[in-house]
This record gives structure tokens, C-alpha cells and sequence, in this order.
């Protein structure tokens, strides 16, 4: 069998930077679904990509720009509108420091 | 102490002097009610496209043509990947392999700092914090606002040196008008790395980042002592710890976050919302004709020009809003000399080191030459002068408003000034009888009478002569 791309620990790590908890059943199951995942994109490595330019932007654009002119904004009550916590101007969040 | 060398890099960011945030159309401007300038694009909201600002890239492309970077002719946005609470997509569009500018310096004192990497990225939300419960309150007016990271080589070499940079800086880039450049207002903010090693060796210390500095002079403090923390730990044998430490501003020290740092991974990869820059020399060369007059170059202008000392154009120069404010004076009124010595004395003692720009200085320009010109006539004299200047100042009246209301103007009425001669004369016979007696020093204590009696205001060689007539009438 070939070596798992991967681990356990690989699914923790993702857990912690992407501020999830997982529980043991989880981290199982993600080991294996992103493993499958990328076994699946590792098939790009079978194709010879040497003096190729990798593809940043799938349309050939660039220097695409605003002009700095104001325009009105999203309401207060309609940006809040959506929050899981708020007050009258704010969102409320967990303190972290 | 001297057996060792501090060696110190500074990253910079400033926020931007668009009107408009990095990519989208909301306000940048300060001190708007919480979370008014916002839309979904700076609110992360999904299905969005970001849209860069033009006027972003042209400041920051003006500030590597000044300090001599080499601009990237392709450059590319990045995304830099982490949580917080601050930071409404869980990630900052940032710069990363490909930043729009590298290499550079700026000069202070006949040395070179110089840069590694000048970038252009989106400013984070704010955090208010609850004094007693375990909430934050986020205002998102500030996410998205157009952010220049510029970061220094480690060629700085003790923590005055440190606070210089940043005054040079802060005074390029406010004639640039790239920045405010306001530390207290956080459109300017520093973070510092700092490390000490024995001097000739080559190796670089551990270092420490040092942050939550709030003004050049808590760099510079918060500096003196982690360098001094940094040697004593050396010299008693021990070994200094690789982490991020806070400047505590009360109690002067800088102490250690104390968390738990596992090495950031931001896990940067290119921005697929934003396609690449191209930057050519046809654009590079109109931005360079924007550039203005820089302060060095204004300093001499001004000595050539006005006639005025080294000294007083240095201290005109240093900050753009008073040396245009003495620029705009100088049109009204033709008197360099007597402006500059006005500003640096009265002005600035007004302002008391809060740096302002033109139009801020609450005495408008056309005021402090109104009040000049009444000198020159001898309308008033000039301590009356200064303590209208004082009060303008504070009122923002005209002068002349002032001067009418307080009737202030100084007494030409030779008519009038006889009346209170009489006056003085009736009420000191005394005096008076001494003076017949030949006592001549009755006299100046009779035109310090008449003086009070016009509170001042009067011409004091004019009551002299006055009175010397009455008095010899009387004989």
C-alpha cells in the first residue's frame, strides 16, 4: 500500500488553524476524504509541466482597476442584519486577548 | 553596555490617503460611527469580487520611486490565511513572492537605511474590547483600507536612530500626502525586531518583535529597554527566548505575549478574485512627475527665497501643514521674517507639537497677517497683538471682530489723548506741584497715568509729548 498523503496529526493541524473541533469520528473521516482528494489532484504530477507558466488567472487580464471615487455604503442595519451577536452598531464577538 | 551592538529592522504600515478603500467604494475616513462604511467587500460577504484601487497602487508607487526601490514591472496579490475576529474573510489580500517593490532607503543623518520590501495590502477591522465581560465589539469601518508595508534591512542601530527613521519618514511621506502618518490615530504603526550581539561578530542575536508601541517615543523607550533586557540576560550567561513581547506604555517595560507560538502558517497563495499588475515606465513616470518639492529641497528654497535663517527653515520645513501655512502668509503679506518669527514663536507654542495640517491650524492664515498689518499701521501694539493671536485661536473670530469687540485698537486720537492728559493732570496735584519744583521724574510716572487710563493703548511718546505741552501751559 502506498504511503498516506494524509495523517492523523495533518487533520489536527487543519482543525486547529481552521479553529474547528473535531471529534475522533471526524478527524477519521477527513484523513480519509482529503486523502482521496488529493490522491485525486495528484494526478496533475503525471503530466509533464516543465516551461509551462503556472496559471495564476484563468482569463488573460491584468491592470484591471477602480477609480478612487466614493459611493454610498451598506447600511448599518442591513450589514448587522446577518450577525449571529450584535448591539445598535456593533458585532459582538468573543474576546480573544 | 559598550561591549555590545543592538541591531534593529522596523516594519511600517501606513494607511493610505485615498478616499476610497483598497477594493471597494466605501469612505476610508476616521472617526465615522461605528461600522457605517462598510459593504459586503469589505465585509467578507460570499460571492463578492474585490476591484483594486488605482490611486492605492499610484501612492505607493510614488513612495518606492522616492526611496529608490525597484519597482516589480508584474506583481500579483496574495491571500495570507488566519482567524480572527478582526479580519472578516479569514483573510487579509496582502503581497507575498511578488511585492510591488524591493530594496531602497531612506537616508537620516549621511546613513543609509535601507528597505527589503515595500507592499500594498487591506487594513483589519477594529476591536473594542468590554472593560469587565468576555465580549469584543468589531467595527469593520476600517477593514479594507489600503495599507503600505514597508520593512527595513536590520540596519539600525540603537533605538534614537530608530526614532529618527521614523520622524524622516513620517516627514517624506506627509509631503507626499501618501499618509497622515497619524501614530495616535493608527494611520501610522510600527512593530519593531531587535536583537543584541557582542560587537565584531557577525552573527546576528536571538531576536524579540516588539510591539503595541503608540508613539515615536515609546518606540524609541520600549527599544532602550529591550535592548538593555536583551545585554543583562547575555552577560549573566543566559539565553534570550525567540518570541513576540508588548510594550506596557504605564509601566515602561515590554513583556512576553506568552502564548503559545506555533509558527504562523498563513498558508499564502495567489489572490484568484484579483488579476496581475503590470506596471510600465510610462506609468512610472507620471507618477514621478507628482512628486513634489521634498522637504531638504523646500528648506533651501526657503532660505534662498525668504531670507530666513537655516534654523527657522528647518523648523518651517519639518511638518508640510506649517510650512504651507507660512507659504500661504507670506502671499498675503510680504514680510518673511516677521511670519516666521510669529509662527515659530506664537503659533507653534498654540499647537503645542500636535502636527496640523494647512487648513487645520484653527488661526487661518489671513488672520495672522490681519493681526500683522494692524502692528504695522500701529493700530495695536504687539503684546495686544499676541494676546489676539491667542484668542483668534481659540475663538476663531477675525481680528478685527476681536479688536472691535474688546476695543482694542491702539489710540491715534491726539484729541483723545489730551482729554486723559487733562484728566491725569486734575487728579495728581501733587505731582504736578513737584514737577513745578523742577522734579523732571513726575513726568513718566504722569505717562504711566494717561497709559493705564487708556489701558495701554495709547502711543506712550505721543502722551509724552502731550503732556510735556499741558505741563509747560501751566507754568
Amino acid at each position: 500500500m502506498k504511503e498516506k498523503i494524509i495523517k492523523k496529526e495533518d487533520v489536527e493541524y487543519l482543525g486547529r488553524l481552521a479553529r474547528i473541533e473535531l471529534t475522533e469520528e471526524e478527524k477519521k473521516k477527513f484523513e480519509k476524504e482529503l486523502g482521496k482528494i488529493l490522491e485525486y489532484i495528484s494526478k496533475l504530477n503525471e503530466v509533464n509541466t516543465e516551461n509551462i507558466e503556472p496559471t495564476y488567472h484563468v482569463l488573460p487580464l491584468k491592470n484591471v482597476f477602480r477609480d478612487d471615487i466614493p459611493e454610498s455604503s451598506t447600511s448599518k442595519e442591513e450589514i448587522l442584519k446577518n450577525a449571529p451577536d450584535k448591539d445598535d452598531d456593533f458585532f459582538k464577538v468573543p474576546r480573544i486577548i | 553596555m559598550e561591549d555590545y551592538e543592538i541591531v534593529i529592522g522596523l516594519e511600517v504600515h501606513v494607511e493610505l490617503l485615498t478616499k476610497t478603500k483598497m477594493f471597494c467604494s466605501c469612505l476610508t475616513e476616521f472617526g465615522a460611527p461605528p461600522n457605517t462604511h462598510v459593504c459586503p467587500v469589505c465585509t467578507g460577504m460570499p460571492g463578492v469580487l474585490p476591484v483594486i484601487n488605482k490611486r492605492a497602487v499610484e501612492l505607493a508607487l510614488k513612495t518606492a520611486i522616492v526611496f529608490n526601490s525597484e519597482i516589480s514591472r508584474f506583481c500579483r496579490f496574495a491571500r495570507k490565511n488566519y482567524f480572527y475576529p478582526d479580519l472578516p474573510k479569514n483573510y487579509q489580500i496582502s503581497q507575498y513572492e511578488e511585492p510591488l517593490a524591493k530594496g531602497g532607503y531612506l537616508e537620516i543623518d549621511g546613513k543609509r537605511i535601507r528597505f527589503k520590501r515595500i507592499h500594498l495590502e487591506e487594513d483589519a477591522g477594529k476591536l473594542l474590547h468590554s472593560e469587565t465581560g468576555f465580549i469584543s465589539f468589531v467595527d469593520f469601518n476600517r477593514s479594507g483600507i489600503p495599507l503600505l508595508e514597508m520593512v527595513t534591512e536590520p540596519d539600525i542601530g540603537s533605538p534614537e536612530e530608530a526614532e529618527k527613521f521614523l520622524e524622516k519618514l513620517k516627514q517624506i511621506l506627509e509631503y507626499l500626502e501618501i499618509s497622515d502618518c497619524n501614530m495616535e490615530e493608527g494611520s501610522l504603526r510600527c512593530d519593531a525586531n531587535i536583537s543584541v550581539r557582542k560587537k565584531g561578530t557577525k552573527e546576528l542575536g536571538v531576536k524579540t518583535e516588539v510591539k503595541n508601541m503608540n508613539s515615536f517615543k515609546s518606540v524609541r523607550k520600549a527599544l532602550a529597554y529591550e535592548s538593555k533586557r536583551q545585554i543583562e540576560i547575555l552577560k549573566r550567561g543566559e539565553k534570550i527566548v525567540q518570541e513576540t513581547r508588548l510594550w506596557n506604555e504605564k509601566e515602561e517595560i515590554t513583556e512576553s505575549m506568552r502564548t503559545k507560538e506555533e509558527a504562523h502558517d498563513y498558508r499564502y497563495f495567489p489572490e484568484p478574485d484579483l488579476v496581475p499588475l503590470e506596471i510600465n515606465d510610462g506609468w512610472i513616470e507620471e507618477i514621478r512627475k507628482e512628486i513634489k518639492e521634498m522637504p531638504d529641497e523646500r528648506k533651501e528654497r526657503f532660505k534662498k527665497d525668504y531670507g530666513i535663517s537655516d534654523y527657522d527653515a528647518n523648523v518651517l520645513i519639518s511638518h508640510k501643514g506649517i510650512a504651507d501655512y507660512f507659504e500661504e502668509c507670506v502671499k498675503l503679506y510680504n514680510n518673511p521674517k516677521v511670519i516666521a518669527n510669529w509662527i515659530m514663536s506664537e503659533i507653534l507654542a498654540q499647537i503645542k507639537g500636535k502636527v496640523l495640517k494647512k487648513e487645520e491650524i484653527p488661526l487661518k492664515p489671513e488672520y495672522l497677517v490681519d493681526i500683522l498689518k494692524l502692528i504695522e499701521e500701529n493700530k495695536i501694539t504687539v503684546n495686544t497683538g499676541k494676546e489676539i493671536l491667542k484668542e483668534v485661536y481659540n475663538t476663531g473670530l477675525s481680528p478685527c471682530e476681536i479688536v472691535e469687540k474688546k476695543n482694542l485698537l491702539q489710540i491715534q486720537d491726539i484729541e483723545l489723548i489730551g482729554k486723559f492728559v487733562e484728566e491725569v493732570i486734575r487728579e495728581n496735584e501733587k505731582a504736578i506741584n513737584d514737577w513745578k519744583k523742577g522734579k523732571q521724574e513726575v513726568i513718566s510716572f504722569l505717562v504711566g497715568q494717561v497709559m493705564r487710563k487708556t489701558k495701554g493703548r495709547a502711543n506712550p511718546n505721543i502722551v509724552r509729548n502731550i503732556l510735556i505741552e499741558y505741563l509747560k501751559s501751566l507754568k
